[in-house]
């Protein structure tokens, strides 16, 4: 075990430690210390950032507006309200956008300038999303990026990038597959993958 | 400002690497990070936009060599600092100096999990005041380049686009910055030609919409 840190090795450890372990440990213990957080807190934090926020929220949207004119015109409409409806609100999706896929234009989401993301309803960031090669290139080449996740586009389809500048979120909603047609919103859930929700892929696509 | 955070259009940085299978964080440290940057701005002494200028605020050399966890920490170090809620001393040696802070309670779990769940709008009540644009009208990016902290993308800057959509009036990022909550604007998204923007790289036919505050705008 490269990483088990035992406690009769104290020093051994410590001095493996790499800079950005110890100095987050270091700050940690020093707000801590100064009364400034409680690490129960950041354990809080954490649990809620990975069980109660994430892509299946996402897909459970597009797969309710696959499934229900009514619910994908609301969505077009006001999708705020309507996602907010669901339960899936909070922080980084406090406004919402939903951006639908069509034969003649595909929507694909980014942030230039930091890494805003949708959190409810697609969790935190992936870490190619927040890095310097899609930022820089999915306004300006957005063919090429799309080549990379194994996407081609007709030519005949025009792709509309969305660079998230302020704090409104956007959730891409992808065409829904072929031959599904009476699938429940439940059946159709699992065809929806994160990507897809950003634009770098197609719905029942394998990602 | 003109730093290393405005990427859009930029050469340089290679392909794209997706991965499916990917984790949410790639070492403990990364976890505690993002935990602490939310318990310490669940104390309500900066915005997001300050937060995200302390991020931003530092040479290109060091903003492309850190990893992204690495520049949230800089950056929570550096407001700990401004804020004075930090001593550099204190951040070196890892040991309070003297009384321990007993007026900023530290954020309580429930609380933590309420300012992630919960719903605290950007949008403010114009007070009468009508948006100068509508959706169709053409609108040029002005030219502007602050040092302080801007959300236009340099791409953008003197080109032409057409209103898509009027979102509300929104709290503006750029006084937000400065630790000001309440001055809001009407924001908008701007459809451009992406040839209009980068040209024959981008494709004929294909868009970029951004989102853009009235103060960034005029009128064609």
């Amino acid at each position: 075990m490269p990483h088990d840190h035992s406690d009769h090795d104290h020093d051994h450890n410590h001095s493996e430690m790499d800079d950005m372990t110890s100095r987050v440990m270091a700050l940690e213990k020093l707000l801590t210390d100064k009364g400034l957080i409680d690490p129960a807190t950041l354990d809080a934090i954490l649990e809620t950032c990975e069980t109660r926020i994430g892509p299946r929220n996402g897909a459970k949207v597009v797969a309710r507006a696959w499934a229900d004119p009514a619910f994908a015109q609301a969505l077009r409409d006001d999708a705020t309200a309507a996602i907010h409806s669901m339960g899936f609100g909070g922080r980084q999706g406090e406004h919402l956008t939903a951006v639908f896929n069509a034969p003649d234009q595909h929507n694909m989401v980014v942030c230039t300038l930091c890494s805003c993301y949708p959190w409810p309803v697609l969790g935190l960031p992936p870490v190619w999303y927040k890095s310097m090669p899609y930022r820089s290139r999915a306004v300006s080449e957005p063919r090429a990026v799309l080549e990379e996740f194994g996407v081609t586009l007709p030519d005949s389809t025009a792709i509309r990038v969305w660079d998230s500048t302020a704090e409104m979120r956007y959730l891409v909603v992808p065409m829904r597959p072929e031959g599904t047609d009476g699938w429940s919103a439940e059946e159709l859930e699992p065809l929806v993958s994160r990507d897809a929700m950003i634009g770098t892929a197609l719905a029942g696509a394998v990602t | 400002m003109n730093g290393p955070q405005d990427a859009g259009g930029r050469h340089g940085f290679g392909p794209v690497r997706p991965d499916p299978d990917e984790p949410l964080f790639h070492a403990p440290w990364e976890r505690r990070a993002l935990a602490m940057t939310m318990a310490m701005g669940g104390l309500g002494q900066w915005t997001i936009d300050e937060s995200r200028h302390a991020r931003e605020a530092r040479s290109p050399a060091e903003y492309y060599r850190l990893s992204y966890y690495g520049i949230w920490i800089a950056g929570l170090e550096k407001l700990l600092l401004d804020k004075a809620m930090v001593s550099e001393g204190e951040l070196a040696s890892g040991v309070p100096d003297g009384a321990v802070e007993d007026k900023l309670p530290p954020l309580s779990p429930e609380g933590a999990v309420t300012s992630i769940l919960g719903i605290a709008p950007y949008s403010r009540d114009p007070g009468g005041r009508d948006p100068a644009f509508g959706v169709g009208d053409p609108v040029r990016a002005r030219n502007l380049q602050p040092a302080g902290h801007i959300r236009m993308p340099s791409y953008c800057r003197d080109r032409s686009g057409t209103v898509t959509a009027v979102h509300g009036y929104h709290v503006f990022a750029d006084t937000s910055a400065e630790g000001d909550r309440d001055t809001a604007h009407w924001l908008y998204n701007v459809t451009f030609s992406a040839r209009d923007l980068f040209g024959d790289r981008a494709g004929a036919g294909d868009t970029v919409s951004v989102d853009l505050w009235e103060p960034y705008l005029d009128a064609v």
